[in-house]
């Protein structure tokens, strides 16, 4: 038994190792062919590239714990920031309740992914394409299909791309990826809810027969993945200095991405909230070296797929090993 | 009639930890029905399995038609004509009954593609022989159970039969299906086919059984002729009368304090007009054939299912009770027949299942209080001797006893008074079984309630204060203290209403 303990530990711990291992050989590769890759500009480059993609990463990896998904989470966040950018320009509300309004309506869409997946039982999939395709619809109409700028308040940009602390090209949005980051894990590790999210990952029906409301709680879970995509369309918004109504489509297949190379298990009941973090930086590293080796955004996706492959192949393979070793020694 | 088709002997066979069948024979003869009966665990579908190629036997021969054979799977014994219809069917919804019938051997055009008109005439033909009106292009789905067993026979009969055994085939029809699938029983007969029938139901076994093998605790009893035996001395063969089982000792305090009544609830058929009372420092079992509603009942009374109507009453106060977490805070605890399923999270370590059911009160403001979580998992460890190398464990590395256990924990963190034990020691070997019996006493001494449901008749007898029998969805006996007794309870278990 308390062999077999350390071996679960040290599978899941050797994991972690190899992603982590991963990202280092693939940033010293990219370095070695082109030292200008691991300047302090261009990690920076990275990270700032890192933060949609590693917010909504974040956001998907709560319903993926519970074994649920959310495929609206790109279109959430652009209807979010298209909404604040339209009640700012048009409706001329003050700067900073729009961005609360963008947040909560990013809140609000996650919520409805939750309440249509407990109460109404549509699988989760199909209620977030519902959303996604809702979301899209919205955005395009509310903006008249035209980008809605932020050009009326000088220090929208600063939210994102302004430095933190006066560091040149340590950006906003670098601190606001890592301090989601750390909310996140303390969420995942030390409350209720964390516990909660990955119990009814692991087992919905025992959850229940528990006398946990699960319906309320997987609520909850949506509606924060939810809020997640919402400071994803802040920053987004910021970077670009407007809301594109047309984006957003094709992010939450980024998003889910990042979360199973980092090793959350679309099966729920086990999570990572460093490792979805990881996953999200070996994407925006990949991409950014192969941009620098002038390889094209096309061939970039097929090569990101194909580590997908790897990294989940990978996991499959540590998976059935314990599983053998599991039945052996039980 | 007297030609031997089937002959077992010397048949044994062992799972981890259980002897599931020790030295049993058994003979099928000819053109005969012969019923095969025992209480639940007794070892009957194990045997038909051993026949069938299911699982392999430890050690004894099978001789089919004076052949020594072995199967290695269902499908050799299906090509030598042996088939089973299992209680559960095997019939895929989505598909037609035609297409049912013929998977895995579809007729074909051109050996490409499929031949569905030949098809749906041979199923036709089949069913032609069967006297039985089935539309061969209907969907399995929207057939009644008893069209989709139709559709089974047909499909065995689709292979060149010579016995067909069928487990429990009436377990969920009508009486007039019933009647309909014995006219189809006895006209397989009269071609000459062999029947073996496993039935709970002991009366109806006279309607067409000519013979009747009993089985008890895993090992073959005795056969009989249907005509030479009355349904009282099949139960005491099927009970046994030399198993000693050590009684619950009597309740000393006459003024016992109610804490649970049910009133007349009702929950689909396998839970109609059920009214009970329960009291704290008793153990109160629920016994019972299998599907005879007692899990749905106590599934019900948990707020698992929703129920339809009726009451539940805890210390004198009517409490709404639609949904486990309303349960709970009413201070009602359900350890489920399946803890895999039901019961405790695998994935997830001891600490945090013991701890799942009473985190609010061990946190603040969300934040889970780990200090104290881990200490309560220790005491919870020690008082219940839980086997584990420490409470960051996966609970699926523990053995079933010690995850039984574990649930247990998670209830008394929670501070339940009334605490349901779904067949509490099942997948739980001997050692274990006694330790939750001790728990179970100690937990009644400290004053909770305890309802135990349970398939196995000893265990009922060892445990309980006052035991209830259900029969299809009813109550049909009470037995308290010294007359808790085998022949009385299976009698009560057996108890159908007739004619409805």
């Amino acid at each position: 038994m308390e062999k077999l303990k350390n071996l679960t530990k040290q599978s899941e711990f050797k994991r972690k190792i190899v992603i982590v291992l991963a990202l280092v050989v693939l940033l010293l590769a990219f370095g070695i062919i082109n030292p200008a890759y691991l300047s302090y500009n261009n990690i920076m480059t990275i990270l700032l590239a890192t933060s949609t993609n590693g917010l909504l990463a974040f956001a998907v990896s709560w319903p993926i714990m519970t074994a649920g998904i959310d495929i609206s989470v790109g279109t959430v966040m652009t209807f979010s920031c298209v909404l604040s950018g339209v009640a700012f320009n048009a409706a001329g509300l003050p700067i900073g309740l729009c961005i609360i309004l963008g947040i909560l309506v990013g809140s609000f869409c996650g919520f409805l992914n939750g309440f249509m997946s407990a109460k109404l039982g549509l699988p989760p999939m199909i209620a977030s394409l519902a959303m996604q395709m809702i979301t899209k619809g919205l955005s395009l109409v509310i903006s008249g299909c035209k980008p809605v700028y932020f050009t009326g308040c000088p220090w929208y940009q600063k939210i994102a791309t302004g430095n933190f602390l006066g560091i040149n090209g340590f950006y906003n949005a670098i601190i606001i990826l890592l301090g989601m980051c750390v909310v996140s894990y303390i969420i995942f590790s030390k409350t209720i809810f964390g516990r909660y999210t990955l119990a009814i990952g692991s087992n919905a029906e025992a959850t229940r027969l528990s006398g946990i409301n699960t319906d309320n709680w997987q609520i909850g879970v949506y509606t924060l993945c939810g809020t997640y995509a919402g400071i994803a369309g802040l920053v987004l918004s910021s970077r670009l200095n407007s809301a594109q109504p047309a984006l957003g489509p094709g992010y939450e297949m980024d998003a889910i991405a990042a979360a199973v190379i980092g090793g959350n298990s679309l099966m729920g009941g086990e999570g990572t909230i460093v490792g979805t973090l990881i996953g999200a930086l070996i994407i925006s590293s990949l991409q950014n070296g192969l941009r620098i080796l002038q390889i094209s955004t096309e061939t970039q996706y097929a090569i990101i797929g194909v580590v997908l492959i790897l990294t989940v192949a990978f996991d499959q393979r540590r998976k059935k090993r314990k599983k053998v070793a599991g039945k052996s020694n039980a | 009639m007297s030609k031997e088709v089937v002959r077992m002997e010397g048949i044994t066979k062992e799972f981890p930890g259980v002897k599931a069948l020790s030295d049993v024979k058994f003979s099928l003869d000819a053109g005969e029905v012969h019923a095969l009966v025992g209480e639940n665990g007794a070892g009957k579908s194990t045997l038909m399995k051993v026949l069938t190629g299911v699982y392999a036997k430890d050690s004894g021969k099978i001789f089919l038609e004076g052949r020594e054979v072995n199967f290695q799977n269902v499908k050799e014994a299906q090509n030598a004509g042996v088939i089973m219809i299992h209680q559960e069917l095997n019939l895929m919804n989505h598909l037609s009954v035609a297409e049912n019938i013929f998977i895995g051997r579809e007729f074909k055009k051109d050996k490409i593609f499929l031949d569905k008109k030949t098809q749906n005439e041979e199923a036709e033909k089949l069913f032609e022989k069967l006297h039985v009106k089935i539309n061969p292009r209907e969907k399995v789905g929207n057939l009644t159970v008893a069209q989709q067993q139709m559709v089974e026979i047909a499909k065995a009969l689709s292979f060149d039969i010579k016995v067909l055994i069928m487990d429990e085939p009436t377990a969920s029809l009508t009486d007039n299906e019933i009647e309909d699938l014995f006219e189809v029983i006895k006209m397989l007969r009269e071609e000459g086919k062999s029947i073996i029938h496993i039935s709970h139901r002991l009366e109806e076994l006279k309607l067409i059984a000519d013979r009747i093998t009993v089985m008890r605790d895993s090992k073959y009893i005795d056969t009989v002729d249907t005509k030479d035996v009355t349904v009282d001395e099949l139960i005491r063969m099927m009970v046994g009368r030399e198993i000693f089982v050590e009684k619950q000792k009597p309740l000393e305090k006459q003024d016992l304090e109610l804490t649970l009544e049910v009133e007349h609830l009702n929950a689909g058929p396998l839970v109609q007009d059920i009214s009970f009372k329960a009291y704290a420092g008793e153990i109160l079992g629920f016994a019972g054939l299998v599907g005879a509603g007692r899990t749905e009942t106590a599934r019900a009374v948990f707020g698992a299912d929703p129920h339809s109507s009726g009451k539940i009453i805890i210390h004198g106060k009517e409490q709404k009770i639609n949904s486990p977490s309303d349960a709970v805070k009413a201070g009602i605890a359900y350890l489920s027949e399946d803890r895999k399923r039901y019961g405790v999270a695998t994935g997830l370590d001891v600490e945090t299942n013991i701890s799942m059911a009473n985190l609010r009160k061990m946190s603040k403001v969300g934040f889970i209080k780990f200090k104290e979580c881990a200490a309560n998992a220790d005491k919870q460890l020690d008082d219940l001797a839980i086997k584990t190398p420490s409470v960051k464990q996966l609970v699926k590395f523990l053995s079933g006893g010690n995850q039984q256990k574990v649930v247990l924990a998670k209830w008394l963190t929670k501070d339940a008074e009334i605490i349901i034990f779904d067949e509490p020691t099942r997948g739980i070997d001997v050692g274990a079984k006694s330790e939750i019996y001790k728990l179970m006493n100690a937990l009644a001494e400290q004053g909770k309630t305890i309802i135990v449901i349970s398939s196995e008749l000893p265990e009922i007898i060892r445990c309980c204060h006052r035991v209830l029998v259900m029969c299809e969805g009813r109550l049909t006996g009470e037995v308290t203290g010294a007359d808790i007794d085998q022949d009385i309870i299976m009698k009560f278990a057996t108890q159908r209403s007739k004619g409805e």
